[in-house]
C-alpha cells in the first residue's frame, strides 16, 4: 500500500497567501480585497508587492462582494479574503445576485473554515458553507487539503473564468502533496489503491483519511483514498470507477453532513450505482470552543472515526 | 446633442412603453419607472459618453448601474431606444424565455445590462468596484448609479457610502431617486430617514440637488454640475427629486402604483395622456 509522509506542517491559508503573491507577480489583472483580516488570510506579501492592486474594504463584507463584482467589469480578477463564515453566510445574497447570477469572475477565498478554527467557537466556525456555495448555479467549490494544494489551487483558479469558492483553514496540517503538482479543477486525485472500501475526503480530512487507511490496512482492510478537492463540479467518474471495485464508500469532510460533500456523492451513487455509504462530518450541529484536535475528536472528524465508518460500511455490503 | 424636443418626445414614448409593458403581463413596477423616465432618457442620450454596441468591460466609456432593479421597464425601454437591442423585444417583458426578466440580469445576455439587480442595496458597491477598475485601467470615464430612496434603508448602502469617500472614489456619481414613496407607504411613514443630504455630506460626499427631477432641462443642468464636481477627491451624490408615477395623473403622488399594473381602462387613460411620438413597439 502506498503511504504518505510529511516533513513539516503548515497552514493551508499560508498556501493561499503564497499563491496570491505569485499571482501578483504573474497576472497583472489579479486584484485582492480584504475585510480587515490581512494577517489571518496571509495576504501581506501580495499587498507589499502590489499596493495599488489591493483594496482594504474594512469590516464590510457585503460591500466587499459588490465591489469585487464591479471590479470584474473592467477586466480585473478579484480575490476576496475573509473568514469562511463572513465569506458565505453573511453575504449570501450579495454573492447570489451580484456574483453568481451575474456570472462575475470573482474568487471568494475563505479561511478559518470549519471546526479547526478552534477557540473562537461556533459564531466563527461555519459548517454550512460548502452547502451554501454548491447550491448556487455556476459556482465552483474547492476545499483544499494542505499548503501545496492550496497554493496550486489559488494559482489555478485565476485562469478559470467564472465564480469560485475556495475554502481553506487556520491550523497547521501535514504537507504531503507534491509542491509541483498541477491543480486541475474538478479532477479528483487517487491517493491509495484499495479494494474493500473507497474513502472520499476533502480538506483537512484528506490527511485523516490517509491515516485511517493505514489503520485499516493493519486490520486487513484495503481502502482506496480519493482526495476530492473540488466538490463542484464533482469528479463523478473517479468516484464511480472506484466504487465499482470496492462496493462501499465513506465520505469525510469538516462540514455538516447535511448539504456537504457526502450528499453530493450520495446523489451520484443514487443515480448510477446505489450502494452502502457512511458519512464522516458534523451532524446537524453547531461547533463550540476548544482546541482543533479536541473539536475534531469530539465531533468525530478524525482518522479513528473514518476507520469506524469504514468497518461499518463494509458490513453493509 | 439631441434637441430638447426630441428628448421630450422620447420621454413620452418611453412612458407609453412602460405602461404597455406592465399592462400586457399584468405585473411590474410602473410608479418608479415613470418617475425616473426623464432622468434615464437624459442620462443615456446626453449625459453619458457611450460607445457603439455593447461590451461588458465598458472600457473607454461611461457606465451605468441600476441598483433599484424593479424599475426595469424604464431601463429596458431607454436601452432599446438607445439602440442596445430591438425595440420590438420590449413586447417580451416578463414573458417566458425572454431576455427582459422581471428584474434586470446579465444572465440572459441582454445588451446594456452589466449586473443583476432587484435584491436591493447592492448596486452602489458594484458601481464603486467598476469605478476603481476604471482608475486602475487609467480610464477617465465616469460611473453612474441609480438608487431608490427607500432602498437606502438597506445597510449595504452605508457600507458603500462610507467606503467611497474614504477611498476617494471621485469618478462615481450616485443618483438617489427621492420620490418619498415605498411599497408600504411614504418613506416618512415606513422608516423616516431624516435628511439624506446631510447624511451623504456627513459621510464625506459632494451633494448636488435637482429640485425638478422630472424636468429634462433641470436634470441636464444638475448632472452637468455633478460631472464638474468629479475628480476632486470625493464621490458625488445627486438627489433627484421626482414624482412617482409622473406623467400619468392617477398614478402620481402615491405609492399605490409602485408594483401594480393598470387595467385596460387605466391603460387607455394613461396612453391618452402620453400620445404616441416616436412610434410604439
Amino acid at each position: 500500500m502506498k503511504t504518505y509522509t510529511y516533513t513539516e506542517k503548515k497552514d493551508t491559508r499560508s498556501g493561499f497567501g503564497a499563491g496570491l503573491a505569485e499571482l501578483g507577480r504573474t497576472n497583472p489583472n489579479v486584484v485582492a480585497l480584504c475585510a480587515d483580516l490581512i494577517g489571518s488570510l496571509k495576504m501581506e506579501k501580495f499587498i507589499e508587492e502590489n499596493p495599488e492592486r489591493f483594496f482594504q474594504i474594512g469590516i464590510a463584507e457585503a460591500n466587499m462582494m459588490g465591489i469585487a463584482a464591479g471590479l470584474t467589469i473592467g477586466g480585473k480578477i478579484p480575490f476576496t479574503g475573509t473568514f469562511a463564515n463572513f465569506s458565505t453566510g453573511r453575504v449570501y445574497d450579495q454573492i447570489r445576485q451580484s456574483i453568481a447570477y451575474s456570472g462575475k469572475n470573482v474568487k471568494i477565498c475563505a479561511s478559518h473554515a470549519g471546526l479547526t478554527l478552534g477557540e473562537d467557537g461556533a459564531t466563527h466556525q461555519i459548517l454550512e458553507d460548502i452547502g451554501l456555495m454548491k447550491m448556487l448555479p455556476g459556482m465552483t467549490v474547492i476545499n483544499t487539503c494542505d499548503y501545496n494544494q492550496t497554493k496550486a489551487a489559488t494559482i489555478a483558479i485565476a485562469d478559470y473564468e467564472g465564480p469560485v469558492y475556495l475554502r481553506f483553514g487556520r491550523p497547521t496540517v501535514p504537507v504531503f502533496t507534491p509542491a509541483d503538482q498541477t491543480f486541475e479543477i474538478g479532477k479528483a486525485i487517487k491517493l491509495t489503491e484499495g479494494t474493500d472500501v473507497t474513502i472520499v475526503a476533502t480538506g483537512h480530512l484528506v490527511w485523516e483519511a490517509l491515516e485511517a487507511s493505514k489503520m485499516l490496512f493493519e486490520k486487513g482492510i484495503s481502502a482506496e483514498v480519493i482526495n476530492i478537492h473540488t466538490i463542484k463540479p464533482l469528479d463523478e467518474t473517479a468516484i464511480l470507477e472506484s466504487v465499482a471495485k470496492t462496493g462501499s464508500i465513506v465520505t469525510a469532510e469538516e462540514h455538516n453532513i447535511i448539504g456537504g460533500l457526502g450528499e453530493s456523492v450520495a446523489r451520484v451513487l443514487a443515480l448510477h450505482k446505489p450502494m452502502p455509504q457512511e458519512f464522516v462530518g458534523t451532524n446537524d450541529t453547531f461547533g463550540e470552543s476548544g482546541t482543533p484536535a479536541q473539536l475534531m475528536e469530539k465531533y468525530g472528524l478524525n482518522a479513528a472515526s473514518i476507520v469506524l465508518k469504514a468497518e461499518s460500511v463494509i458490513k453493509r455490503k | 446633442m439631441p434637441s430638447t424636443q426630441y428628448l421630450n418626445d422620447l420621454t413620452i414614448q418611453v412612458r407609453r412603453d412602460i405602461l404597455r409593458m406592465v399592462h400586457k403581463v399584468n405585473s411590474g413596477h410602473p410608479g418608479g419607472s415613470l418617475g425616473c423616465t426623464e432622468f434615464l432618457v437624459a442620462l443615456y442620450n446626453v449625459i453619458m459618453t457611450r460607445k457603439e454596441g455593447f461590451n461588458m468591460d465598458g472600457i473607454g466609456e461611461d457606465l451605468f448601474f441600476l441598483s433599484n432593479g424593479h424599475i426595469s421597464p424604464v431601463f429596458y425601454s431607454v436601452l432599446a431606444r438607445a439602440g442596445y437591442f430591438p425595440v420590438e423585444e420590449l413586447s417580451t417583458f416578463r414573458l417566458i424565455d425572454s431576455r427582459l426578466q422581471g428584474h434586470p440580469t446579465t444572465h440572459e445576455g441582454l445588451p446594456g445590462v452589466r449586473i443583476a439587480s432587484g435584491s436591493l442595496g447592492q448596486g452602489m458597491s458594484v458601481a464603486i468596484g467598476a469605478a476603481q477598475a476604471k482608475k486602475l485601467n487609467g480610464d477617465k470615464h465616469l460611473v453612474y448609479s441609480l438608487h431608490g430612496d427607500g432602498e437606502l434603508q438597506e445597510g449595504q448602502n452605508w457600507e458603500a457610502i462610507m467606503y467611497a469617500s474614504a477611498k476617494k472614489v471621485d469618478n462615481l456619481i450616485s443618483v438617489v431617486d427621492l420620490n418619498g414613496q415605498q411599497i408600504d407607504g411614504s418613506t416618512d411613514h415606513v422608516l423616516p430617514m431624516g435628511s439624506i443630504k446631510q447624511k451623504f455630506e456627513a459621510f464625506g460626499w459632494t451633494v448636488v440637488e435637482i429640485e425638478e427631477g422630472n424636468n429634462i432641462v433641470s436634470i441636464l443642468e444638475g448632472m452637468s454640475e455633478a460631472k464638474s464636481k468629479t475628480g476632486q477627491g470625493k464621490p458625488v451624490c445627486v438627489l433627484l427629486k421626482t414624482v412617482m408615477g409622473h406623467g400619468v395623473d392617477f398614478m402620481m403622488y402615491t405609492h399605490a402604483w409602485h408594483g401594480k399594473a393598470p387595467n385596460d381602462e387605466q391603460l387607455a387613460v394613461g396612453l391618452s395622456q402620453n400620445p404616441e411620438t416616436l412610434g410604439d413597439y
